[in-house]
């Protein structure tokens, strides 16, 4: 009972003070039969110490990234993050804080965000960025719903190089919306042939940059084809790190951005929670879902942060409302507005310049094994390689050896059997020389 | 009621605007409180960095041509630089372990440590979700073990932890329900919403392509079966309840209510953000409940982290259960595995409405509600709800003979809501009285939520608050209600003059949005 | 001389040789608050009568403005996008949303005259 302060004789004075004998006397309402006479069939409360043991055991059965060679990325990558970001977060105004609703005491928030929306616009090369959404996945999700409204179509053109995942999000939401997705097949050489599908019915071709084969394309004849036929071109950027190396979005021609964020600032956590970043155009500001932080003055002239243009959002459009979403990913969105406050522009040019260098040096070690290919010409941190054999039975193989070899796309597209024999490999600023050694070794003892 | 047992005088002195909140300084700081410029307004910050990376290996580059030219513009701060920008930054919010947050319908109860401690375990933080399932079966456990639990308050049968936050498992849960009546080719385009419902239930309905039809409350604030009755057809597929609802009533009814939609061949949606009233005394399967969101960071002590992230499971019934969507988690006998893919589902029996999310859900809140479910255990979260539902109560019973209830004094559930009536002729409104607040310390209660009662104040204390804390709110509150019905209305219109900025120019954030830094661009007046 | 009428909902409609300037009543702008941005039609578009076509946003809510009777759009006021407190400072003049062409004129006569109108919202608040 440490977390309720209220103690026996508190309770007896306020049951006294209302008027009511027992508390069961306030759950009046509550239709005959259906309260419950006892506590739930669950163990009764433990000590820290209790609750300490039991998770730490569940803890210690999984094995984590940080103690064996890793090479998994697919939409979330293991980054180094300086020990400062998560002590700030910690602290008690930003984690246990609301949604700024009351700017006069929220200015920690609301000034972070708008430094975040601006660092995100500029990463992504973009007019504007909102406060951040729950994930990349469910931002794709959004931009495409946002396409729709905009074009006022209903089809969206999905590319093979979208991580699978995020194209089954987009579908979930396009067939119970009744709009139409056209998704191409895996392309993991970079040879589909996007352009002779966008026609007069479509709202947006959405791609992946770099795509989930780890593959880099120029995307601005894709942004002219689109706008040719008066379409928008989403893009989606599942590691944010690239960024700092390769050309923005914005740069190329896309009409909205969308990113998973998690590389910076915010570890792996099995997969959440992470943190949605979203971009557009000036023009499309007030068709954006989620929250918006801006910049006004106070009743004495000071420069302040609110939340603004609050009439898209659900709490007040409600059945007009530009999406159903209430929150945006505060505490992560902290995080990686910490982390890459530190980084700055140089930092992460130098740390995506060690991340590319590290992809580079491993792609050529695999590459030299007999039965191994590199199948990924142009490519940042991550690449595909062809196995001789099925890829999920080697990266099995490699776990046993302790190795963390990436990812079988089979993992991700279980029924394409064009796909069986690849492997998805990421490389980032925390991989070794040993490490590279021990992955190279084993991959090589296996396929022999 | 003069409140004097900490030395306090009862008649506090009245300050002008021109008091402590006057004084002018050089710096623009206020003792510990300082102005803190943005990152980009700090002087030739674009060239340093404050991480120190190792040197690239030296390669050929493998771009495509596509290297990045132009500068990003991002400034990078050292460590002792970034340490100050943001505790400065942070000491000017307001947070639950700096005071009372009384928000209704918010449920901003403590977030324990333990659960930031754990959540850190590099087990949980340092796993991939695509890992090898062979190697992250404690993940998987957890998962089930707390799905087990979800499943026990409740009293359903199944459970999606995958949407990221409650509107994302509302949307799961309308989903499931859309789904069953498409398996029973049974095609119905109305949702029936009660007026007072939160905005998110409407605007889910509408994107999925349902009409909303309204149904109106009566005179004491709950819905009746015969309101319901009247509302139902054969072309509705769902109705969309909170239990308990906006107005921090138990709907009495509710039993008869999902009997009768049931009857009509229609699904019962509940809106599970006012859980905290009733986990372990009552349960929503018991009620006829089809599909209910549970909002992690209400209920279960996951921190608010000043806007996100949350995190929105969604239990269903055995009706809906079939159409949960991928991923879930399934125990073979000894191992745990997780479904990821629709296919597979349906070979072993599922019909998944598809996909919400990448990857598995928000593990890391997963990992926090189950420590504090583990450290409650059934006795110790039986005890939250019943101190929850006394505090607010008790708040209701100090505060009613000068605060207007727009329903009539009545029992309440974990939250008290009353209505501007209190005001009227003082010529201070709900946000007037709210702002006050914040110069007593207070961050204000839920205004103007729900929108049927007119300039509505919503105030849940939750379970952590000592009664020495609610007296002090209770006396608080009471003292500025006094002060209005003086005329002492400069007290409210002017305020807040003691927090770090007074109110804001809204219109003008909205006219001419400033959504982004620029050069040579800042506000003036 | 142009014909003037009001809406229950608090629209406008000023009609001259056959097109309407529909806005919101100067009472209507003063319950609205700071209006902050207006969503006005496309120009092509056919309206009912009491059909909503266009929004009228302040800080904290959204309203809609219905089409006081049934007709074509032919022009909207683009001062709007730049300027949104023209609505506040200038409702019944320089705040107009849109014109229509009126389909049928016979359904002005249902809709309140200025006095009919100034008598309506002191009743009604």
């Amino acid at each position: 009972m440490r977390y309720l302060p209220l103690q026996e004789a508190d309770r007896a004075v306020m049951l006294q003070a209302i008027g009511v004998d027992g508390i069961d006397d306030l759950f009046v309402d509550v239709p005959a039969g259906k309260l419950l006479d006892e506590p739930p069939a669950l163990p009764l409360g433990k000590t820290e110490m209790e609750v300490e043991r039991e998770l730490g055991r569940l803890a210690s059965q999984n094995v984590a990234a940080g103690s064996v060679p890793f090479f998994v990325g697919c939409g979330a990558y293991k980054h180094h993050i300086p020990a400062s970001v998560d002590h700030l977060i910690q602290r008690s105004e930003f984690l246990t804080s609301y949604t700024p609703y009351q700017p006069e005491i929220s200015q920690g928030t609301l000034q972070y965000l708008f430094e975040f929306q601006t660092q995100v616009a500029r990463l992504m090369g973009m007019d504007l960025a909102n406060a951040s959404m729950y994930d990349g996945s469910t931002a794709a999700g959004e931009a495409v719903l946002m396409a729709h409204r905009i074009t006022k179509r209903s089809k969206a053109i999905v590319s093979g190089g979208l991580h699978p995942q995020y194209r089954d999000v987009i579908e979930t939401l396009s067939k119970h919306s009744g709009k139409v997705m056209d998704a191409l097949h895996a392309d993991p050489l970079g040879q589909e042939d996007l352009v002779s599908r966008i026609d007069d019915e479509t709202s947006c071709v959405i791609v992946q940059y770099p795509d989930v084969y780890g593959r880099i394309q120029d995307l601005a004849p894709i942004a002219e084809a689109a706008h040719a036929r008066g379409a928008l071109l989403v893009v989606a950027v599942t590691e944010i790190v690239s960024l700092g190396l390769i050309k923005s979005p914005g740069e190329m021609g896309a009409d909205i951005v969308v990113g998973e964020g998690q590389s910076i600032g915010n570890g792996l956590s099995f997969g959440g929670p992470y943190v949605g970043l979203f971009a557009t155009r000036q023009k499309f500001t007030r068709q954006m879902p989620g929250r918006l932080c801006g910049e006004t003055v106070d009743a004495e002239g000071k420069r302040g942060y609110v939340l603004t243009l609050s009439t898209r959002e659900q709490h007040i459009r409600r059945e007009k409302a530009t999406s159903n979403i209430c929150t945006n990913s505060g505490l992560c969105a902290l995080a990686f507005t910490i982390h890459l406050s530190l980084l700055g522009q140089t930092g992460l040019k130098k740390l995506a310049e060690v991340n590319h260098g590290n992809a580079v040096v491993l792609a050529d070690k695999l590459a030299a094994i007999a039965g191994v290919e590199v199948v990924t010409q142009a490519f940042f941190n991550e690449f595909t390689i062809r196995v001789n054999g099925d890829a999920g039975t080697i990266i099995d193989a490699l776990t046993e050896r302790g190795v963390l070899g990436g990812v079988a796309m089979s993992r991700l597209e279980p029924h394409d059997p064009s796909i069986r024999d690849l492997i998805i490999v990421a490389s980032t600023e925390v991989n070794t020389d040993a490490d590279r050694a021990v992955f190279v070794a084993a991959l090589e003892d296996i396929v022999r | 009621m003069s409140m004097n047992s900490q030395g306090r005088p009862s008649e506090p002195k009245i300050s002008g605007a021109g008091d402590q909140a006057g004084k002018v300084t050089f710096t623009g700081n206020r003792g510990l409180e300082h102005e803190v410029p943005l990152l980009f307004e700090r002087a030739g910050n674009f060239e340093t960095t404050g991480v120190d990376l190792p040197m690239p290996k030296r390669v050929q580059s493998r771009l495509g041509g596509l290297e990045r030219e132009e500068p990003i513009g991002l400034p990078g701060l050292t460590e002792p630089e970034v340490m100050r920008h943001y505790v400065r930054l942070s000491q000017k919010n307001y947070a639950i372990d700096s005071g009372l947050y009384p928000l209704g319908s918010c449920t901003m109860k403590h977030n324990p440590r333990l659960n930031e401690k754990l959540a850190r375990l590099p087990g949980f933080s340092d796993v991939h979700p695509l890992q090898p399932q062979s190697t992250v079966q404690g993940a998987l456990a957890l998962m089930q073990t707390l799905a087990g639990y979800l499943l026990e308050l409740t009293g359903m049968a199944s459970v999606a932890l995958s949407p990221k936050a409650g509107a994302h498992g509302e949307l799961c849960g309308m989903l499931a329900i859309k789904a069953a009546l498409e398996a029973r080719g049974d095609k119905r385009s109305v949702v029936l919403v009660p007026e007072s419902a939160h905005g998110t239930n409407p605007a889910t309905a509408v994107f999925m392509g349902y009409k909303v039809r309204s149904v109106a409350a009566r005179a004491d604030g709950t819905v009746s079966v015969e309101a319901v009755r009247e509302a139902l057809d054969s072309d509705v597929a769902a109705i969309m309840l909170t239990n308990p609802n906006t107005c921090g009533l138990f709907e009495p009814e509710i039993v008869a209510i999902a009997d009768a939609v049931h009857e009509a061949g229609a699904f019962f949606y509940c809106d599970g953000a006012n859980l905290n009233a009733i986990v372990g005394k009552v349960r929503p399967g018991d009620l006829g409940v089809d599909a209910m969101h549970i909002n992690l960071h209400k209920t279960f002590s996951t921190p608010h982290g000043g806007g996100g992230p949350g995190s929105g499971p969604v239990v269903l019934s055995e009706a809906l259960a079939p159409f949960a969507p991928v991923p879930y988690v399934l125990r073979d006998s000894a191992e745990f595995r997780i479904v990821e893919d629709a296919a597979q589902a349906k070979s072993d029996g599922g019909d998944p409405l598809g996909r919400l999310t990448a990857f598995h859900g928000q593990m890391g809140m997963f990992v926090r509600a189950l420590s504090y479910m583990l450290s409650h255990g059934c006795d110790g979260m039986r005890q939250a709800s019943e101190d929850a539902v006394l505090s607010a109560n008790y708040v209701r019973t100090e505060l009613r003979d000068l605060f207007t209830q727009p329903f009539g004094d009545r029992v309440c559930m974990h939250e008290v809501l009353f209505d501007d009536v209190f005001l009227k002729g003082t010529g201070v409104t709900t946000l007037d009285f709210a702002k006050a607040m914040i110069d007593e310390g207070y961050h204000p209660m839920t205004m103007y939520f729900p929108l049927v009662v007119h300039g509505a104040m919503l105030i849940e204390p939750t379970e952590s608050e000592t009664k020495e804390d609610l007296d002090l709110f209770i006396a608080t509150l009471r003292y500025l209600a006094m002060q209005a019905r003086k005329g002492n209305a400069e007290l409210f219109t002017d305020a807040p003059v003691l927090a770090p900025r007074r109110r804001m120019d809204e219109t003008r954030a909205a006219r001419q949005p400033r959504l982004v830094w620029q050069p040579g661009i800042q506000a003036k007046t | 001389m142009a014909d003037e009428y009001f809406t229950e909902d608090h629209e406008y409609i000023r009609v001259e040789a056959g097109v309407g300037t529909v806005g919101v009543s100067v009472h209507a702008q003063e319950q609205l608050g700071d209006v902050v941005y207006v969503e006005v039609p496309e120009v092509g578009r056919q309206a009912t009568a009491g059909e909503a076509v266009a929004v009228v946003e302040s800080v904290k809510a959204a309203s809609e403005i219905f089409a006081p009777v049934a007709g074509e759009i032919v022009e909207v006021n683009t001062e709007l996008d730049g300027s949104p407190a023209l609505v506040n400072e200038d409702a019944e003049g320089k705040g107009w949303f849109f014109k229509l062409r009126v389909g049928d004129a016979a359904a002005l006569e249902k809709l309140m005259n200025r006095e009919a109108y100034t008598a309506f919202i002191a009743e009604n608040g």
